[in-house]
Formats: structure tokens, C-alpha cells, sequence
């Protein structure tokens, strides 16, 4: 591969986003700017920003070298990332938005009345997004190491040092800018590739990939979990996906940034069609690398994407396009690491280190600063884990971070926002049994090694047991503490589902959604 | 509620026919209970939802619920149309291999019809809860 092409594009990602990130700065004066982009973010550009910050590595790389080694089944990686959109908007985006809930732990806190359940939820964000940086770290180590030959721990350096820039200076308005410029930087990156190889193949006279006559891999139900029970594997995976989204860390501050629920809905709206948009691309890397490089080495899939061009276009032309889906690559690490990064260091800050901080200089030090090294602890510590654990594929991975996800935050937001009779007891239960039971299980999926049968199954897509279960947990431990219902759940279901454009008593009843955004 | 509450309304002369007798002098009469309840009409539905009265109660819990019969329905279709393609394949195994055009069918589902049905469906959610809520205000307000 051409070296210096492939680095003049990534110099490029990182000083536009860098430059972007500093328009941003001078616009963002108000804490509450810094916060939530001073709330006055349209949704089409929302949703682009939203669409930006969720294609991730995993989507950019992942699903191609997916889609490669083990065929048709993976396509349901991209589907349940898209499927998760439209439960999101179906059941929680009106009332998260309507909620004025900032993060995760806030809505906890606000919906359930209770500190308790408020750190409870602090953990496991940090955890999700800790999880969920992981692989975007890995990720740029090796788009940096196929298209440079640097050693692995050089790109995820260079994308740390533009997050923590970008984060730290300029907040939230800024990272939604860069966020909306990213996407369409990623569609136009994987689109105009694939629409030239596409040309290439057919003037090749469209041959079909070998593999496709002689194995099931062509075939539906052939490929997921390697371990068989693939259809057991297939509707765990879709049902982690669709019902992991709504509990990722960073979807939900994207949500505060609209003006109300209505747009809050519109937004989603688009970003199902973005995303839909994004995704009809990934695969077909993944079947034209079958054909035109069918013998990549195991564990180098994930690089098939910056491979493609120059086995299909010897020469400048193929060298060229590698160079774009390296830059596309980067823009896919930097914005889902900014927006992962963003909503770690607001939960470190607000619920770790400000009290402590506060304690320490004698509360000489503004909020801004206090975010600002929250940050740098939100991207050294899964750094530091990148570089110990052995990379166990980026999906996989981020498949993981779901399954965690909707078996904790998915039955607290659901309840949370449609069940008057949820109490405090029983959404502490369901959270420390399905986080629990998930943990344990992406625990030993990621340490454990390969485990054979059934088990190997339960625990390499755990979702499928996890997620009732934590409903189920909750919804009895509730009915068994009725004493314990929050003392104004009438009140914050008013607040939750009725139109702002009613004049209605929405009054806060322990915590405001943003303590911090008084200017 | 639109009958005045006997006792409350002003008190007024029986109703003369017009052109039989010169009218006297008027008199001013006000009622005795010039602070009795004014009429409910005056009260907007927000109160009660405020008050968390039972009425208001009556009126978010429909709301809630139109909106969760909604959502129920959206799901359903979604776990049937997209959780039954599995089920599809491994009870009808024709349907692996089976290939439209030169495209196997599988493929072309996941790989392109599922986006456009998503967006569709999103699309038809969005304007059904805007209906609702739309209904909700006008309720509301109404009285």
C-alpha cells in the first residue's frame, strides 16, 4: 500500500476534526453550550451527529471482515444496529428527551428518586463505554499498522490525543458539529470505494465468490457463534442489538440536545435513515473480498476494507481509494471515541470526581476544568486495557458492550418510562442481575477462551436469558415493595409523556437533570 | 356542567311579558354568596392533571396507554416480520438457496429490503404519536 497517501489522509481527518472542534470552541461560551450544545441543535443536524458518532469502528471495518469470514449470518450485525433505532424511537425517545435527563444516572436519579440507583447506573456507563472504547482503540492500531506499518499502540495514541483535544476544549457543541461532518465524511468514504470496485467487478464479468458453491456460506444459519445453536445465536444477537441501543452511553445525551420530544422523535426518524443508508455498503466489501482475495490470513479481517482497493485497482487508482477508507476508518474511531468519550467523563465528573475535586483544591477550580481532566481518565483507562487484552474482534466486542446494555438499561428506561408500579427496590434488582449476570458472562466470553456446547452459546450471546430476566426481576421485586414507589411517579409520568405545548405543572421532583446549567 | 348549580346563579324577577304594564324602577339584586364556586367551564383539564385529581389521572393513563398500544403494535409487527425470517429459513430450508435474479433471496432481504421497511415503519410510527398527542392537546384544552 502507498504509505504516504494513506498518512495525508489521516493527517487530514485529524486536523479537520481538530479544526472543527476549534470553531466550536469559540462558539461554546455557557456551561450549558459546553453541556448539551446550548439545546438548540436541529434535528436533521442531530441526527447526522447522532448517525456520526454511532458508526463505529465496528461498522466502518468490522462487518466487512465479518461478512467475509463468516458469511450471510453477520448481515444481522448491521440490521440489528438499525432495528435498534426503531425500538429506541418506539418506546423511549419522547420521554427520555421529555425527561430532561442529561445522562443516564440522571434519568436513574430523576425517575426513580434515589442516589442509590444513581451510582449504580454512574458504573455501569463507565463500564458500557469503557467496554465500547476498547475496540475503537484496537481498531485504530490496525487501520494505523495496514495502511503506515507503524507498530499497534501508535494509532490508538493519535486517536486519544484528538479526543481528549477535541472533548476537553470545546464540549458539546463543538463534538456535534464534528460529529454531523463525521458521517457524512464516513458515507462518502465507504460509498464512492464501493461504487468504483462495484464498477471494477462488473467489468470482470461480475464473477460470483468461489465459496459460495462449495460451503454454507452463502447460506442463512450456517456461520453465527461458530459453536452451532445458530439460531439460538441469531435471535440473541438481534434481540442484544435492538434492545442494547437505548442503553448506550452516548445515545442518550444526543437526545437532551433536541428541543423537545416531537423533534426528539423526528431526529430518530432520520438517523434510522442514515444509518440504513450506511450500512448497504459494509457488506459488499465483504463478498467482493470473497472474490478477488479469497485467501486473507485468520485474525486479518478486520483490515479486508483498506485491503480491497489495491488487490481489485493495481497502481495509483486502488492506492488512492485505500487512502480514503483509511481517512473513512479514522473519522469512524475519532467520533464514536469523542461521543464515548463525551458521556464517560460527564458521569466521572459529575458523580467521581467533582465532590473529591472540590475537596482537594478547596473548590478553587472552575466546571470546565473539572471535565477536562475527567476526560483525560475517561480515555487513559481503556487504553491502558486496549493494549493488555488480547483484541478479540471489533463486533464481537461491541456486541458485548450491547448485550450488557440490554440487560441492564433497557428495563430500567422501559419500565422506567411506561410502568407507574416500578420502585426503587425492584430497579436496583433488576440492574444488579442483569448487569450481573451479563458481566459474568462477557467476562468469561473475553478471558474464558473458547467454551464448547450449549454453554458457549449462553454465554458468547448471554442477551437472550439476561434481558428477561432483569425484566422479570424487576417487575417482581416491584410488585413485592409496593411501599417503595417513588413518592412523585404521577408527577414525572406527566412530565414523560405529555406534549410540551400543554402549560402543565413538569416540576423537578429531587435533582435537576442538569444541576450545571445555569450560566 | 353547563346548567348553573341551583342557588348560586344571580337571582332574577320572573319574566314579564313585553308592552303589558310601565315597568317600575329597576332594583339592583345581587346574590347573598357573591364568593360561591364559579362555574367549572373556567377550570382548563391542566388543572386537574396538575392536581393529580382522579379525572387528570383518567386522562395521562389514556394517554399513556393510546401510546403503549402504539408502540405494542409497531414491536409486533417488527418481531414477526424480521424475528420470523430465521424462523423461515430453518423451517423452510428451499428458502436458504432460493434466488431472485442472480441475487440469493436471503442476501437481498438483509442486505438492502430491511433498511427501506425500517424507515417506513419509523416513518408511520412518528406521525401515529404526533396524531395522539395532537388529540391529547386539543382534549385538554377544549375545556
Amino acid at each position: 500500500m502507498n504509505t504516504a497517501y494513506g498518512v495525508v489522509a489521516i493527517v487530514l481527518i485529524c486536523s479537520v476534526t481538530l479544526a472543527i472542534g476549534a470553531f466550536g470552541l469559540r462558539l461554546s461560551r455557557t456551561t450549558s453550550d459546553f453541556y448539551v450544545a446550548g439545546r438548540t441543535v436541529t434535528p436533521y443536524r442531530n441526527a447526522s451527529a447522532i448517525g456520526g458518532e454511532y458508526l463505529s469502528a465496528a461498522s466502518f471495518l468490522g462487518i466487512a471482515g465479518l461478512v467475509y469470514t463468516n458469511g450471510l449470518d453477520m448481515l444481522w450485525f448491521p440490521v440489528g444496529y438499525t432495528v435498534g433505532y426503531v425500538v429506541l424511537l418506539v418506546l423511549v425517545a419522547a420521554p427520555l428527551r421529555r425527561s430532561g435527563a442529561y445522562t443516564l444516572p440522571d434519568f436513574a436519579e430523576a425517575r426513580l428518586e434515589s442516589r442509590a440507583i444513581r451510582r449504580l447506573c454512574s458504573a455501569l456507563v463507565v463500564a458500557i463505554g469503557w467496554l465500547y472504547l476498547l475496540p475503537q482503540l484496537q481498531g485504530a492500531g490496525l487501520a494505523l499498522t495496514v495502511v503506515t506499518g507503524a507498530p499497534s499502540w501508535v494509532g490508538g495514541v493519535v486517536v486519544a490525543l484528538v479526543v481528549v483535544a477535541n472533548v476537553a476544549a470545546g464540549g458539546m457543541r463543538s463534538i456535534t458539529l464534528v460529529q454531523a461532518v463525521q458521517y457524512w465524511v464516513k458515507l462518502t468514504a465507504i460509498a464512492v470505494p464501493a461504487f468504483v470496485l462495484l464498477w471494477v467487478w462488473l467489468g470482470d464479468g461480475a464473477p460470483g465468490p468461489a465459496v459460495a458453491r462449495d460451503t454454507a456460506w452463502a447460506e442463512p444459519l450456517s456461520g453465527l457463534a461458530g459453536q452451532g445453536h445458530p439460531v439460538y445465536a441469531t435471535y440473541s444477537l438481534l434481540l442484544a442489538l435492538a434492545l442494547g441501543t437505548m442503553g448506550l452511553p452516548h445515545v442518550l445525551v444526543r437526545f437532551y440536545t433536541n428541543p423537545d420530544g416531537r423533534a426528539a422523535r423526528r431526529t430518530t426518524l432520520t438517523v434510522v435513515a442514515l444509518l440504513g443508508a450506511f450500512y448497504l455498503f459494509p457488506p459488499l466489501y465483504g463478498v467482493l473480498g470473497r472474490v478477488y482475495l479469497p485467501a486473507l490470513p485468520t485474525g486479518a479481517s478486520d483490515t479486508l476494507v483498506l485491503r480491497l482497493p489495491e488487490a481489485m485497482i493495481p497502481g495509483g487508482t486502488g492506492d488512492l481509494l485505500s487512502a480514503v477508507l483509511a481517512g473513512g476508518a479514522f473519522a469512524a474511531f475519532l467520533s464514536t471515541a469523542s461521543g464515548l468519550t463525551m458521556s464517560v467523563a460527564g458521569v466521572v465528573d459529575q458523580d467521581l470526581l467533582r465532590r473529591r475535586l472540590g475537596r482537594v483544591t478547596g473548590e478553587d477550580f472552575t466546571v470546565a476544568q473539572g471535565f477536562r481532566l475527567a476526560t483525560l481518565v475517561a480515555v487513559v483507562v481503556p487504553y491502558a486495557a486496549s493494549r493488555l487484552v488480547e483484541p478479540v474482534g471489533l463486533a464481537t466486542m461491541v456486541s458485548l458492550a450491547f448485550a450488557l446494555a440490554a440487560s441492564t438499561f433497557c428495563p430500567l428506561l422501559v419500565l422506567g418510562s411506561w410502568w407507574r408500579g416500578l420502585t426503587t427496590t425492584g430497579a436496583a434488582a433488576g440492574l444488579l442481575v442483569g448487569g450481573g449476570l451479563a458481566a459474568v458472562a462477557v467476562g468469561l466470553t473475553i478471558f474464558g477462551g473458547p467454551i464448547d456446547g450449549w454453554p458457549g452459546a449462553l454465554l458468547g450471546q448471554p442477551a437472550a436469558w439476561t434481558t428477561p430476566l432483569a425484566f422479570v426481576t424487576a417487575g417482581l421485586v416491584s410488585l413485592a415493595t409496593p411501599r417503595r414507589v417513588p413518592r412523585h411517579t404521577a408527577r414525572t409520568m406527566v412530565r414523560l409523556h405529555t406534549p410540551e405545548d400543554l402549560a402543565l405543572d413538569r416540576s423537578r421532583s429531587s435533582v435537576d437533570g442538569l444541576p450545571t446549567a445555569s450560566p | 356542567m353547563s346548567a348553573p348549580e341551583p342557588g348560586t346563579g344571580p337571582r332574577t324577577d320572573p319574566p314579564r311579558r313585553p308592552g303589558s304594564q310601565p315597568s317600575p324602577a329597576r332594583v339592583r339584586v345581587t346574590s347573598t354568596r357573591r364568593d360561591a364556586p364559579t362555574r367549572r367551564e373556567l377550570r382548563p383539564l391542566t388543572h386537574d392533571i396538575d392536581e393529580q385529581s382522579s379525572l387528570g389521572e383518567v386522562y395521562v393513563s389514556g394517554l399513556m396507554a393510546a401510546q403503549l398500544r402504539l408502540a405494542a403494535q409497531v414491536l409486533a409487527f417488527g418481531a414477526v416480520g424480521l424475528g420470523g425470517l430465521p424462523l423461515l429459513f430453518l423451517l423452510v430450508p428451499a428458502t436458504r438457496t432460493m434466488e431472485l435474479g442472480r441475487v440469493p433471496l436471503p442476501w437481498l432481504v438483509l442486505a438492502v429490503v430491511v433498511y427501506p421497511v425500517a424507515i417506513v415503519v419509523a416513518r408511520y410510527y412518528v406521525r401515529a404519536a404526533e396524531r395522539i398527542e395532537t388529540e391529547f392537546t386539543a382534549v385538554v384544552r377544549r375545556r
